[in-house]
């Protein structure tokens, strides 16, 4: 019995509705970023269904406890504006949970009755809500424009907006990681070492999404920039950005009022993106490639090269986030596979012609959609299959419908574990993706084979 | 204790100390880690399981993403109910209204899907800027020929106990229109069981061995049909505190048709529930009373040795629970009596006075009893009392695991099915596996807890 039995296989234009979304809204992306900083407690302004929603499927990716506050509002707040509920919101919070710095985030319901953070803030600052040495950041992110990318994006440029220049150069770098998994961001501070460029990364997560059991509840574990790092961020010689959705906003606006130069790259997956990524880290370093990295970089090559024969001419539907695809489709054709079907819920033109680009001269045709959803994604794959599926978990009733393996590769993935654990990003997140990929692609061919051509060795 | 807000502490009572008057039922403070949800969210987990109805979410993504088959209320045929649909309000929409998009979005739909109803949500935003949701079901419905009905579950007018009244008067506009002319007169209809895990199916089946017809299931596993002609029946049993009451009240002013409220967790309430129907029915169908004990013996002479096993390991053992309703609470403390475990705090999201007064009733002294709770308060009491394991839904989870405890969900994302005697046996084998798992010995506070049981008991 077919879990997706109702999706039809003729394809319609649809104008007014999305079905079985590639995207969700802007507070779950910024609540996100907010577990970046050191001892911060996520807010959300508006409705406390919103808050509950994002703890929620924050913790199922993570498996973290995920905790967040509320202003709670009700239909006077929606009235009258939502300045009491959050004056009173920090209050509580900063008498009960302690935490260093709020990061709040406005919804659909603040941002349409027209609530201001920053006249918040300063209301606060004023009449001392907001206790000596905390920290207040806020960011608009109206539910109805953009996507949870535009939310997480809009968070980081809040971090960026802390600087404060000193007019002397620190001689460090920053890096945006953008959305990626905690672990990734520990390791592109690890790659960072061993280029040897002292960074300031933020968000990060690394520390704080993936930690350990202790036997004690942390409501702020140990990892995270700190507010400290980020005042200095507008000392640094320089800004990367990984990920034009994700980051350069808040690069650019570095750039701009802080005179920190930038630059923006995708993110780094896979081989290409990632030896982009190594070759500006050390310029800023001034050194060669280490030969450490050469050697992870060295490892990831060979493996591809020792099997190649069965990535080939491989079909892949990927769906997810901008920047995250962009990477993984040219890795996915570094590969000799095939990225056929690219969605993204998040809208974006540029989107489409970077996939373009990176598909050209391919001996395929892509089909790429920004503003997409997995409704037709599905319809595509009904009227010309493939043999991977590469997005989140919500890809598991087409994987069982169709009989197409899936690998889980974004946000959310609520099914499975090692996200938070293993890089994807890199060489060695190379080589994860890729072991990942063969031994999907290469479990299925010892299911199907016929009994005649089983082979022991492959 | 610190972790307490000051005007949190009539939230919180000690059972025994005193006469309980718990402070509930009031709007979550601002800026509290609250774990309460708002209107949409009662409304949709209601109607959700209504698996061949179109349900369709009037505002921007987010809303229909986060309940995008997120129960796991399963069906055993159409599956409609597990797609995801959106009218994605943009900006433009916000300015301009989207009744026309919503308008187009059903128009679309209806035709593609053919459910046999839709239910359109109404999101914060849609209270705000005003669409005439009303008006625009009302059309699609004469357009379609198919019930359309507007839920308003605007997220800010409440928390989901005001969810769960919208979605009883949605569904209320549906009684009335099917034939009922096939309806036994021994017939209940099983509100507020949204068939997690196929629970439905077992509860189902008892009724089916003690000759009583099920004439709509509210929700799980629903199907429109079956609630349109559900004012047939000549009892409504009513599970789960706060989901569906509304509904059988409703019920029983229109259509004068009883209810008798029900629980199918633990042996008693399971066993109570099933006898009271058999008692409701006795003089229509007077052997009803002996297959009913019938199936009790032999549920029970199945389970019990069961359960006498598990009980050898968990005795004594301390339990915390954090629910959504109270009733379900009433139901556990029970249940884990037959396991020789201890509650020590029992939480709920959306208890009344009277079933705080009815917790004080069935808990032992000491027991801590707490509205609305937050995840320090939780965590401090689950370390005070030394709580091995943790009842919750999936964001006390991973506090529950980091403080070295077990747990078991008792909420959304409950895999295993926990209702009717069966459930009782997979509900403590659920909780013995967790208590009794090898990697607690793993963790610095509890490790060295296991120390000093052990010295304690060789001084003995």
């Amino acid at each position: 019995m077919a879990l997706l039995k109702h999706t039809p296989t003729e394809v319609m234009e649809r104008k007014s509705l999305v079905i079985n979304p590639a995207k969700t809204c802007q507070p779950i992306g910024a609540m996100y970023a907010s577990f970046g900083i050191h001892g911060c407690l996520p807010h959300s302004h508006g409705s406390q269904g919103c808050c509950a929603y994002h703890r929620s499927t924050l913790t199922r990716h993570y498996k973290e406890p995920i905790s967040a506050s509320t202003s709670s509002f009700t239909e006077g707040a929606s009235v009258f504006g939502g300045h009491a509920n959050l004056l009173q919101a920090m209050n509580n919070i900063f008498s009960v949970y302690e935490p260093e710095v709020i990061a709040v985030h406005t919804t659909c319901l603040s941002e349409t009755i027209g609530d201001d953070l920053n006249q918040i803030r300063d209301k606060a600052e004023k009449t001392g809500k907001l206790p000596e040495g905390k920290t207040f950041i806020g960011a608009p992110t109206p539910s109805y424009v953009g996507s949870h990318v535009t939310g997480f994006s809009n968070m980081v440029k809040a971090m960026a907006m802390l600087a404060e220049p000193s007019g002397k150069k620190n001689g460090k770098v920053n890096i945006i990681p953008g959305w990626v998994e905690p672990c990734d961001m520990g390791e592109i501070k690890r790659l960072a070492a061993m280029v040897g460029v002292d960074i300031t990364l933020f968000p990060d997560t690394d520390g704080v999404l993936n930690a350990p059991l202790t036997g004690e509840y942390k409501m702020f574990p140990d990892g995270g920039v700190t507010v400290k790092e980020l005042k200095r961020c507008g000392d640094a010689v320089g800004t990367l950005a990984l990920g034009e959705w994700c980051s350069a906003d808040a690069a650019r606006w570095l750039d701009s009022k802080c005179k920190v130069p930038c630059t923006v790259l995708d993110m780094p997956f896979g081989l290409a993106a990632t030896d982009r990524f190594i070759d500006v880290l050390r310029t800023v370093a001034g050194v060669s490639v280490p030969d450490a990295v050469a050697f992870e970089r060295g490892q990831l090559v060979d493996m591809i090269s020792d099997m190649h024969q069965y990535l080939y001419g491989k079909r892949v539907a990927i769906w997810g986030d901008p920047d995250q695809l962009i990477s993984m489709c040219e890795f996915l054709v570094s590969l000799d596979m095939q990225p056929v079907y690219v969605v993204t819920g998040t809208p974006g033109k540029k989107f489409e012609k970077r996939i373009r680009e990176i598909c050209e001269g391919q001996p395929f045709e892509v089909k790429v959609k920004a503003k997409g959803d997995m409704f037709e994604m599905h319809q595509w794959i009904k009227n010309e299959p493939v043999d991977l599926l590469i997005g989140n978990t919500y890809g598991k009733y087409m994987a069982r419908d169709e009989d197409i393996p899936l690998l889980r590769w974004g946000f959310p993935i609520l099914d499975r574990q090692g996200h938070q654990y293993f890089p994807t990003v890199g060489y060695k997140g190379g080589l994860r993706l890729l072991e990942k990929i063969l031994g999907l692609l290469l479990d299925r061919k010892d299911r199907d084979d016929p009994e005649t051509q089983f082979e022991l060795v492959l | 204790m610190s972790t307490i807000l000051e005007e949190r502490k009539d939230q919180i009572h000690l059972s025994g100390q005193g006469a309980i008057d718990i402070a509930c039922n009031r709007e979550s403070l601002a800026g509290a880690v609250s774990q309460r949800a708002c209107v949409f969210c009662g409304s949709r987990v209601v109607l959700y399981p209504i698996a061949d109805a179109l349900h369709l979410v009037h505002g921007p993504i987010g809303c229909a993403v986060y309940t995008w088959d997120i129960r796991g209320a399963l069906s055993s045929g159409p599956e409609l109910h597990r797609l995801s649909f959106s009218t994605d309000l943009q900006e433009t929409d916000v300015i301009f209204g989207g009744e026309k998009k919503l308008e187009a979005a059903l128009d679309e739909l209806i035709d593609r899907h053919s459910p046999k109803a839709a239910f359109v949500y109404s999101t914060c935003i849609v209270g705000i800027i005003g669409d005439d949701v009303e008006a625009v079901c009302r059309k699609m419905s004469e357009k379609k020929g198919i019930p359309v009905l507007p839920v308003q579950s605007e997220g800010f007018k409440g928390s989901k106990r005001e969810g769960y009244l919208a979605a009883c008067k949605a569904m209320f506009r549906l009684i009335g229109g099917g034939d009922t002319s096939d309806v036994s007169p021994v017939s209940v209809n099983i509100f507020g069981d949204f068939n997690l895990a196929g629970e439905i199916w077992i509860v189902r089946e008892y009724f089916r061995k003690m000759g009583v017809q099920v004439v709509a299931n509210v929700t799980g596993d629903g199907r429109v049909r079956d609630i349109a002609r559900c004012h047939g029946a000549a009892l409504n049993l009513v599970q789960c505190s706060g989901a569906t009451l509304d509904l059988a009240r409703m019920m029983e002013d229109k259509y004068d048709i009883p209810y008798e409220r029900v629980s199918y967790l633990g042996i008693e309430d399971m066993a109570d529930s099933l006898y009271k129907v058999a008692d409701f029915f006795k003089d229509r169908d007077p052997g009803i009373v002996e297959r009913t004990q019938a199936l009790v013996r032999e549920e029970l002479e199945a389970l019990m040795p069961e359960l006498a096993r598990m009980r050898r390991d968990l005795e004594g053992r301390k339990v915390a629970m954090y629910v959504g309703g109270s009733f379900k609470a009433f139901s556990l403390v029970k249940a884990f009596r037959h396991l020789g475990m201890q509650v020590v705090l029992v939480g709920s999201q959306t208890g009344t006075k009277e079933d705080y007064a009815e917790l004080e009733q069935i808990t032992d002294p000491g027991t801590v009893i707490i509205d609305d709770a937050n995840p320090l308060e939780l965590s401090h009491f689950i370390k005070e009392k030394d709580v091995d394991v943790f009842v919750g839904g999936v964001k006390e989870r991973p506090i529950a695991f980091k403080l070295g405890v077990g747990f078991c969900d008792h909420n959304h994302e409950r895999k295993e099915a926990l209702e009717g005697f069966e459930g009782m046996l997979n509900f403590a084998r659920e909780i013995h596996r967790s208590v009794m798992s090898p990697v607690w010995q793993f963790v610095p506070r509890r490790a060295n807890r296991a120390g000093r049981n052990r010295k304690e008991a060789v001084n003995e």
